[in-house]
């Protein structure tokens, strides 16, 4: 049993990582426009088939794939807010939003399923199912993979926020939009390019979903409802966060698929309502996680 | 002006809670309301005019899942009604009336289908219903079909749980054209009982999805395969959604279990697991799953050819199944959708086959009389489809559905294996080998 539950236990932190690659990007979006993207779930996907696309058309390999699907992902993220997102205003944006997020969703669900249809696809390469034999456990490449990739992510997008001019016109305007206008910071400009490099990183978490699992068109609605968990859990707009809270929840998850999988759901969103009580803000919510 | 942690915004906070609640009843509902169409008329298969057949035409309403978990599935049952259709109306329709047929989507939701069924009866007025895709949504639409007084023939609603409701047991309106799931297994276990003792399985695990259709086959495998002394290392049934599979499908591998029945409901279930057991090395000697395999390019596109192999899964129809009503749908289908015989999956057959017992029975009752159809389907004894004969019993199981097994064979064939000696039976790949793309 000892060995079964420390196996849970790394299939957990690892799946935890591929998990974070994909509410990253949802909780940059919500930290700086205050906005819950509901299509985070289909851009998942979107990122995924466009992984596929490349590997099955044009035979590259899946990460060598992110450098033409990461910028692909963010011109689409772009195209998003300045469509549909910009125009929003009033004491109702951030309610409206929801609406049209899930507007969006539904559009690119319905465009995946024109031009891929509805069959499960899945992303292949060498990597995707070997394993590497560390202390009597196969480790998986793909979540070790995924798991680096994840906290490289984390940190880029950290040194991005708190190291550049243009992490600080994001930081300024999260603050108070009004005086960063008033200072000369473009924020409409900043909204857009956050939205895109919220939805470009989706590329990353995408190409690791489909690499894990098998998905189709309609497989976004099944991830949004965890994201947006993870987020909450790990601190709205906390990147740090939504790592850490990615790592606790699927962690909680795979230890309790030993004895019990039926509960797993269940368990997944207790956690979330249990920590929400006894820490409101999450886990890295705090004033401090943006005072760095 | 900004709250005073300017980043956790209290009202934003309120409403991601509640978008979290509303995106989990979405999930949970696999994703009910995404669909733009829901309610919505997707598509008819219309008669060319209604003088060609000299009446009205015979209108049939059914909710399918063309969008949402099971979209994959119910588009291609839309394609078995629509095929049934067209070759009907080419020959003149039934009794001289054309056959018009009405879908509607539920996204793979039942209460959806629940909406669509009342909407299709209530407000449509069809002439009759036919079945939707999976025994979760036939349920609860068997009972509104039932209130009405309406058959419901299906395809794909093989459960107990679906014969056994009680509006089911009060009314005995459902019709299930295709083989009872509880017993799709049952070819593989007396195939196991066939073997010598020291060649049958020493151990199997049985992982499940929380699934009307996928547990009940597995459940009753795994008692037949105990009395046969083969011994349960695990067994558990795990949510149909879950963030991820590889903890259970590790256990298992863990276990190394001879024999793996898999209670799986689709392609992704059964691509995890198999990943998972390639990740760990772990090859069992036998792998058979309830659902997925049956799939065809789906299966292998997402699980890989050479991985395939040696893979088994029950069904009561296959693409080269010798029955010329079969073999001429199966043509017809290539002809109109493209791609070869082997992309024809059964989905297709059952849903053909559900309008051929309707028309059946319409000609046989003179009518559209649901009464008189419901009659006459319980008692009829020479029904046939392109799945083989069918015969009805007191709650719409159809004994007379023959149980096969199949198996993906090298050369990325799939073929019938068992029961052995049966015709069209080929030899069994006895130990699957190991993984390899």
């Amino acid at each position: 049993m000892a060995r079964e539950l420390i196996h849970a236990i790394v299939d957990g932190i690892l799946t935890g990582g591929v998990y974070a690659l994909m509410a990253v990007g949802l909780t940059l979006i919500f930290g700086v426009l205050d906005i819950i993207n509901i299509a985070q779930g289909v851009l998942v996907i979107l990122g995924a088939y466009l992984s596929y696309s490349l590997s099955t058309r044009a035979h590259i390999d899946l990460f060598t794939g992110l450098l033409i699907t990461i910028p692909v992902m963010f011109i689409i993220g772009v195209v998003i807010h300045w469509a549909f997102i910009r125009r929003l205003r009033g004491t109702e944006r951030t309610s409206m939003t929801l609406l049209v997020t899930y507007a969006v969703a539904l559009i690119i669900e319905g465009i995946l399923y024109k031009a891929y249809g509805a069959d499960d696809v899945q992303l292949q390469a060498s990597y995707t199912t070997s394993s590497v034999h560390i202390f009597g456990f196969y480790l998986p490449w793909i979540f070790i993979y995924g798991f680096i990739v994840a906290v490289c992510l984390v940190v880029a997008l950290y040194l991005l926020l708190y190291r550049t001019r243009l992490g600080r016109s994001v930081r300024a305007t999260m603050q108070d939009e009004n005086a960063a206008r008033l200072v000369g910071i473009e924020v409409n400009r900043v909204a857009a390019l956050t939205f895109g490099i919220g939805v470009a990183v989706t590329a990353v978490g995408g190409m690791f979903f489909g690499a894990t699992n098998a998905f189709n068109p309609n497989s976004g609605y099944d991830l949004i409802s965890r994201l947006l968990a993870i987020i909450i859990l790990g601190g709205l707009g906390s990147i740090g966060g939504a790592l850490a809270a990615s790592v606790f929840m699927l962690t909680l998850e795979s230890v309790v698929t030993i004895w019990q999988p039926t509960w797993a759901i269940a368990v997944f969103y207790a956690a979330l309502v249990l920590v929400l009580l006894i820490r409101p803000t999450g886990f890295l919510g705090r004033k401090a996680v943006r005072a760095q | 002006m900004r709250p005073a942690i300017p980043w956790l915004s209290t009202k934003a906070l309120a409403l991601s809670a509640i978008a979290v609640v509303a995106a989990g009843g979405l999930a949970a509902c696999t994703s009910s309301s995404s669909s733009t169409s829901s309610g919505a008329p997707s598509s008819s298969s219309s008669a060319p005019s209604s003088a060609a057949g000299g009446g009205a035409p015979i209108t049939i309403g059914a909710s399918l899942s063309l969008t949402g978990d099971f979209s994959a599935d119910g588009q291609a049952f839309q394609k078995g009604y629509n095929l049934w259709a067209k070759d009907v109306n080419a020959k003149g329709g039934i009794l001289g009336r054309q056959v018009k047929i009405t879908v509607l989507n539920d996204a793979s939701n039942p209460t959806q289908a629940v909406t669509n069924y009342q909407t299709l009866i209530n407000t449509d007025h069809v002439d009759l219903t036919f079945g939707p895709f999976s025994s979760l949504i036939t349920g609860p639409s068997s009972a509104v079909a039932a209130r009405a007084g309406y058959a419901l023939i299906e395809g794909a609603g093989g459960a107990p749980s679906v014969f056994n409701t009680p509006q089911n047991q009060a009314d005995h309106n459902v019709f299930d054209v295709s083989l009872p799931i509880a017993d799709e297994l049952v070819p593989f276990v007396n195939y196991i009982a066939s073997l010598p003792a020291a060649q049958r399985p020493k151990t199997a695990a049985y992982p499940m999805a929380d699934d009307p259709f996928a547990d009940p086959p597995v459940q009753l495998a795994q008692s037949k395969l105990e009395a046969l002394g083969v011994k349960t290392v695990y067994s558990k049934i795990f949510p149909a959604e879950v963030a991820a599979y590889t903890p259970a499908a590790d256990q298992v591998a863990g276990k190394a279990p001879d024999l793996v029945v898999l209670g799986s409901t689709d392609v992704p279930t059964v691509g995890a697991f198999m990943q998972a057991f390639e990740q760990q090395h772990y090859v069992p000697k036998m792998f058979i799953a309830a659902a997925g395999p049956d799939q065809g390019a789906d299966f292998t596109k997402a699980v890989g050819a050479g991985n395939a192999t040696g893979v088994m899964v029950p069904n009561g129809w296959y693409p080269s199944y010798a029955n010329p009503d079969s073999q001429a749908m199966v043509k017809e289908y290539v002809a109109q959708y493209g791609g070869t015989a082997s992309d024809v999956n059964a989905d297709v057959a059952e849903a053909y086959a559900v309008g051929q017992i309707a028309a059946q029975a319409i000609t046989a009752t003179g009518g559209t009389d649901n009464g008189k159809i419901i009659t006459y389907l319980h008692q009829a004894t020479s029904l046939t489809s392109v799945q083989g004969p069918v015969k009805f019993d007191s709650l719409g199981g159809n004994t007379a559905a023959a149980a096969f097994i199949f198996q993906w064979q090298k050369g990325g064939t799939y073929s019938q294996v068992l029961p052995l000696g049966s015709p069209g039976s080929v030899s069994i790949l006895a130990t699957k080998p190991a993984w390899t793309k």
